[in-house]
């Protein structure tokens, strides 16, 4: 079994606050997403294609937003993605948030049932099985 | 557009309060003076389009400058250097003539 750092996990853990701090230190008091001023190491500069499931969310995000359906709007989708907590903010990459908390998004809308979601995912994920055990692309 | 509450050259701070939920005022300015430079518009308030809840009145959204020295300890820059961010009225106190 892989050793833990407990403390590595706990949020916050390994950032440090290099900005000036009020006399009345209101650190706790940060929520986790909030990460303006805070040390984060060097810009990554470097780009990279986005993989067809990532431009699927993206589509789907505008889809959901756009005048047409109007069914949720980019300020509830940042509410979403900051409620996801720290453990999923920091895990998942850019576009499983947007995913992660689009569905939340949609549950709670009353648009799909959690019941839906999960037999289509199962469905999706059984249909790439057999594409893979065919040997074809999944 | 009505007369806005802070015009430019008032000394203004971002309020130092931490509700839960939503929040446009980034964590590390709040409770920070500065000044504002220039009226941006009147916007609709993200904290409430955050809920689902887009009837409610538009803001004043201000362009405020903060004294980089203020925010940075070790700020190696010219002290007149300013960051520059935009924040919404509701986030904004007056900080009277005492300030920066």
């Amino acid at each position: 079994m892989p050793e833990i750092s407990l403390p590595s996990l706990l949020p916050g853990a390994g950032v440090t606050h290099n900005c000036v701090m009020p006399a009345d230190d209101k650190t706790r008091l940060r929520r986790h997403h909030d990460m303006g001023g805070l040390d984060a190491g060097p810009v990554e500069r470097s780009e990279h294609d986005y993989a067809p499931w990532e431009k699927c969310v993206d589509a789907i995000l505008r889809l959901l937003s756009g005048p047409k359906r109007g069914v949720l709007q980019i300020d509830e989708l940042r509410r979403g993605i900051e409620d996801l907590g720290p453990g999923a903010y920091d895990e998942l990459s850019y576009y499983e948030r947007w995913i992660a908390a689009i569905s939340n998004l949609l549950i709670e809308k009353g648009v799909i049932s959690i019941d839906e979601l999960g037999r289509k995912m199962a469905e999706v994920e059984a249909r790439h099985e057999a594409e893979r055990a065919k040997g074809g692309k999944a | 557009m009505s007369a806005p509450r802070f015009p430019p050259g008032a000394t203004v701070r971002i309020r130092s309060a931490f509700p839960p939920g939503h929040v446009r005022a980034p964590w590390y300015l709040r409770g920070r003076t500065g000044a504002v430079s220039h009226i941006v518009g009147e916007m609709g308030n993200p904290e409430e389009f955050a809920y689902g809840r887009c009837d409610g009145p538009k803001l004043t959204v201000y362009r405020v400058r903060v004294r980089q020295p203020d925010i940075w300890p070790d700020y190696a820059g010219p002290p007149h250097d300013t960051l520059a961010v935009d924040v919404y009225e509701n986030w904004l106190e007056p900080a009277g003539e005492e300030a920066p």
